[in-house]
């Protein structure tokens, strides 16, 4: 316990460095899977093509990526820019499949009500469809988030700095204590994300909490009280309107 | 005033949805497509709008051919309440009634402040406004996708089934809504339902259809019921049977109408109030 007290400051600064590894690729994974997903969900002919080989990104290894990268990009071998951009596309390998499917799950009835009072296909897309799949999104989000977390760990290995650093470290001068507190600040800082997406998700979709209030919704106002997630929590009794 | 010239609709070379339809709808007055499912009726209303386009033959909107017109810009300047009501589950009500004129570019402000006077229109209290759509009922779901159907003030009302998913009362009740807010508003409203009883209740003109969209029969209620085309009409308008086959028996002195499974259907009275309130339908 002594060297985890000691090494406040390294644990804190490889936190930060995880940080900075794991958050671009997740945003940039995001922001690359909702064209690739938007289009493979629009033609059968594309569906088939863009989902299997987007699934085929992740059978690629890690670390024969990590040699290959900087050859095709023309980065240094030991660019963070290397793990950024794996870890991206493992990330767009998980999430492509999610948009696709969260917009075939959006109900045909909104889409079709929605062309038929006059949205563009455009703005039926960024107002209707993607917001409405939103949940199914956030859910693939939360995926992506906790798998790159744990992903970007292996950079220690080709030198990039991360909380796997903790453990190559450790394993190397034999300090137990290193280790174990490689593994609980990855954890935390996946757990961290992860609650951080989720609250965002009931920022961005307030209308996700409110309908499963239905039936105890009170006639006067109350908007700030948070609704209980569990319905088997939310009392029973009827309200009589 | 919408006029159908030949149109035919097939999906695929087999399957004709709807064939050598002509038909033209009157302005101000409800028109009501009726017909069983597979009837085509649908498919002629969206036609209207150009979520279909047909085969052949073209639609007219007071002597403008649809097909000249681009699909967003015309549906955005129509009226159109589905079943279900079709409302968008993200969006508050009043977001919902406002989301035409936001389309269109309605300043933010403006477009609230008249989706607010939109709900006073179909009866909806102003507190729900700020609520999603499955926090209402159904019925009140079904006003909002009205409001928001008027919200454009169109001249044209396009309505597929959109009482067909609410229980018989709140149904009964949205009907006579609607026949209130055509004396107020007196648009062109196109009505698509499988049931011949609201046919009869609010269309000025009925179009009865058969499968593959042909027509069996055009005319009023009245006429309908008093001539019906074919045995096709009289046994789908059900002349012949059940609630509307009445006939007369005096009951010591008193004229009991009856209908054909022997069930009491009322009393025979002639007095001045009744003939008033036929005169004020007739009217209407």
């Amino acid at each position: 316990m002594s060297w985890i007290w000691s090494n406040g400051d390294l644990i804190w600064d490889r936190t930060l460095d995880h940080l900075v590894l794991s958050v671009p690729p997740i945003i940039l994974s995001f922001l690359l899977a909702v064209p690739l997903g938007a289009l493979a969900n629009r033609y059968r002919a594309s569906r088939g093509a863009i989902l299997s080989s987007v699934g085929l990104l992740y059978a690629i290894p890690s670390l024969p990526l990590f040699i290959v990268l900087p050859v095709i990009v023309g980065t240094s071998a030991r660019s963070p820019l290397n793990l950024i951009i794996a870890l991206t596309l493992y990330g767009v390998a998980l999430m492509v499949r999610v948009v696709a499917d969260g917009l075939a799950s959006v109900d045909p009835d909104v889409r079709q009500s929605a062309a038929g009072v006059g949205f563009s296909s455009w703005s039926e897309f960024w107002q209707v469809e993607l917001p409405l799949a939103g949940p199914v999104l956030l859910a693939g989000l939360r995926v992506v988030a906790v798998s790159t977390v744990s992903l970007a760990t292996v950079g220690a290995v080709i030198g990039v700095q991360s909380l796997g650093s903790l453990f190559t470290d450790g394993f190397q001068r034999g300090i137990q204590a290193e280790i174990i507190a490689g593994i609980v600040a990855t954890v935390v800082l996946a757990l961290v994300l992860d609650g951080a997406l989720v609250l965002l998700g009931r920022l961005l979709m307030p209308w996700t909490r409110k309908s499963s209030s239905r039936v105890m919704l009170p006639l006067t106002p109350t908007p700030l009280t948070p609704t209980p997630l569990t319905p088997t929590t939310t009392p029973t009794t009827p309200v009589t309107r | 005033m919408i006029e159908f010239r030949s149109v035919t609709k097939r999906f695929t070379t087999d399957v004709v949805a709807v064939d050598d339809f002509s038909l033209v709808l009157p302005s101000r007055k409800i028109t009501v497509l009726v017909g069983s499912s597979g009837s085509g009726k649908t498919t002629l209303l969206r036609m209207i709008n150009r979520m279909v386009d047909p085969t052949s033959g073209s639609i007219e909107i007071d002597g403008v051919d649809v097909a000249s017109l681009e699909p967003v810009k015309l549906r955005r300047s129509i009226g159109y309440v589905m079943q279900n009501s079709g409302l968008l589950p993200h969006r508050k009500v009043v977001d919902n009634v406002a989301t035409v004129p936001l389309l269109r570019g309605v300043p933010r402000k403006q477009a609230r402040r008249e989706a607010l006077e939109l709900l006073d229109t179909v009866g909806l209290s102003r507190t729900l406004a700020d609520r999603y759509p499955s926090q209402l009922s159904g019925g009140q779901q079904q006003r909002v996708g009205v409001a928001r159907g008027l919200a454009v003030n169109p001249n044209i009302l396009l309505m597929d089934e959109p009482f067909g998913a609410v229980d018989p009362i709140v149904r009964a009740e949205l009907q006579q809504e609607l026949l209130r807010l055509q004396q107020e508003l007196d648009k062109t409203v196109v009505f698509v339902t499988h049931d011949i009883d609201e046919a009869f209740l609010l269309g000025d003109q009925v179009v009865i259809l058969r499968t593959g969209g042909l027509v069996a029969q055009i005319g009023s209620p009245t006429e309908i019921l008093a001539r019906p085309a074919d045995e096709f009409v009289a046994s789908f308008v059900g002349a012949d049977r059940g609630k509307r086959a009445l006939h007369l028996e005096n009951h010591g002195g008193g004229e009991l109408v009856v209908d054909s499974e022997g069930r009491l259907a009322g009393v025979l009275t002639r007095d001045t109030e009744s003939g008033a309130a036929a005169q004020g339908r007739a009217g209407r």
